[in-house]
């Protein structure tokens, strides 16, 4: 799904669509990997992540070990039928620099002051890819973290707002981000209100961008909510 | 459908704090109370707590584990205790006889051996030591070991040791609890303490289990 020349944006509704500021079809579920201590499934759409979380375990290579803290550990990788045209396999430059964001996004909210020396490992899947991957992998892997009894601040909730034809939207797919004039990638612990991924790509004005984060807050809350749903059903 | 514990995920608030002890499954962020892990409430006037459904043992000074000798050294054995810390029994703390410092200590104990000891220190950045110097302390002949979460060892134990002196006796098993979640079992009726052990991990956030276990063993 690359560039088009079609309108993205027709009588105020998207191609699928969709309101502006309407989220797709949400689907969560917990305990998809049996093996994992926490596991965790998240759909936005036709955009689907897997997180499983192993640990707190054992980490080598030894030189890894901080003798204060537990460190975190973030895998993020897209298989290679998730998009259109095959993917290579195996890390490249951009999956490494998304793991690197993930960790940014989920330390925050873990307590690793509890375990000295250990590591929490968090693998995130996308086994489908149609926009929004990295802040479905947030979703799923914060899912996945709670569920392995983590010590954690807050789930951590994620969602993505962009900027086409003048218009502020939520959650883009694949062919919105593609031809988006702007699109940001946002985490943030609803209870707490703090932020801890916030990244834009293109041009916003102030105005604009204050106005997304509103809009990304709101439609966070959203989430949260759904989030904790999945985790209280699971023990009804 | 059967009545369940209340359960929270993190950071739910919980209760203003009123002078009363936080404990390790909730923090506090000046006066209130959140929870941290995902887990079943513990509130009454002098604690609060959160109790988590699944989760690593984290070792604490005073706790009974049942460990497996992982490894032989010079003057001691590692001891893996279901943790990602392992843990350290010097000779001096687990042998009665003067053991002379050349000497194979392998013959006291040999790697694959159980051992069900106590966790005798901890330093701040987790090196543990167990040790055989208290009651009730003993090498574990035979049997099988089932591995459960470590948070759900006081629900197998039960008010008063019930729950385990319920299977005890209704299987005429040798149980030992250690308190890292590894349960070790002995005797001829041992699938059936099994599955009962494992009833209790999976469901204990249900109230009334123990007719239900009392149940399983009428059948």
């Amino acid at each position: 799904m690359g560039k088009t020349d079609k309108e993205l944006i027709v009588n105020g509704k998207r191609l699928d669509g969709r309101e502006l500021e309407e989220l797709r079809p949400i689907e969560m579920k917990i305990d998809v990997v049996s093996s994992a201590n926490g596991s965790a499934m998240v759909k936005f759409g036709r955009t689907t992540a897997i997180a499983s979380v192993r640990g707190p375990r054992e980490l080598y290579p030894k030189f890894l070990q901080e003798s204060e803290t537990g460190i975190l550990r973030c895998r993020y990788n897209m298989a290679p039928f998730s998009v259109d045209e095959r993917k290579s396999p195996g890390p490249d430059r951009r999956s490494v620099e998304i793991s690197k964001v993930m960790k940014a996004a989920l330390g925050p909210a873990l307590f690793l002051e509890d375990f000295p020396k250990i590591t929490v490992d968090v693998f995130v899947e996308i086994i489908q890819a149609d926009g929004s991957t990295r802040v479905t992998g947030i979703n799923a892997a914060s899912l996945a973290l709670a569920t392995a009894g983590i010590p954690m601040k807050d789930l951590v909730v994620a969602c993505s707002v962009g900027k086409i034809n003048g218009k502020l939207i939520l959650d883009l797919n694949a062919l919105e981000d593609n031809n988006s004039e702007a699109d940001v990638a946002f985490a943030m612990m609803p209870s707490k209100d703090l932020v801890t991924l916030l990244q834009m790509d293109g041009v916003l004005s102030k105005e604009e961008l204050m106005e997304l984060l509103n809009l990304a807050r709101s439609a966070c809350k959203k989430i949260y909510e759904m989030q904790q749903n999945v985790i209280l059903n699971k023990y009804r | 459908m059967a009545e369940v514990r209340e359960v929270v995920f993190p950071g739910k608030f919980l209760d203003e704090r009123k002078g009363r002890k936080v404990y390790n499954g909730a923090y506090l962020e000046g006066e209130k109370v959140f929870a941290k892990v995902l887990g079943i409430p513990r509130m009454n006037e002098n604690e609060i707590d959160v109790i988590p459904l699944k989760g690593i043992y984290l070792p604490i000074i005073g706790d009974k584990v049942i460990g497996v000798i992982s490894s032989v050294e010079i003057s001691g054995w590692l001891v893996d205790i279901n943790s990602p810390y392992v843990a350290f029994m010097p000779v001096s703390e687990s042998v009665e006889e003067f053991v002379d410092s050349r000497a194979d200590i392998s013959r006291y104990f040999d790697i694959g051996q159980i051992v069900f000891c106590r966790v005798s220190k901890v330093t701040r950045n987790k090196t543990v030591q167990v040790s055989m110097r208290s009651m009730g302390s003993r090498k574990l002949y035979g049997g099988v070991i089932v591995k459960v979460s470590p948070s759900k060892i006081p629900r197998l134990i039960g008010k008063g040791g019930s729950m385990i002196k319920l299977i005890k006796t209704k299987t005429g098993c040798d149980i030992y609890t250690g308190q890292n979640g590894v349960v070790w079992i002995r005797g001829d009726n041992k699938a059936k303490a099994i599955e009962a052990i494992l009833t209790v991990e999976r469901e204990s956030h249900i109230i009334g289990l123990t007719e239900k276990i009392e149940k399983m063993f009428g059948e």
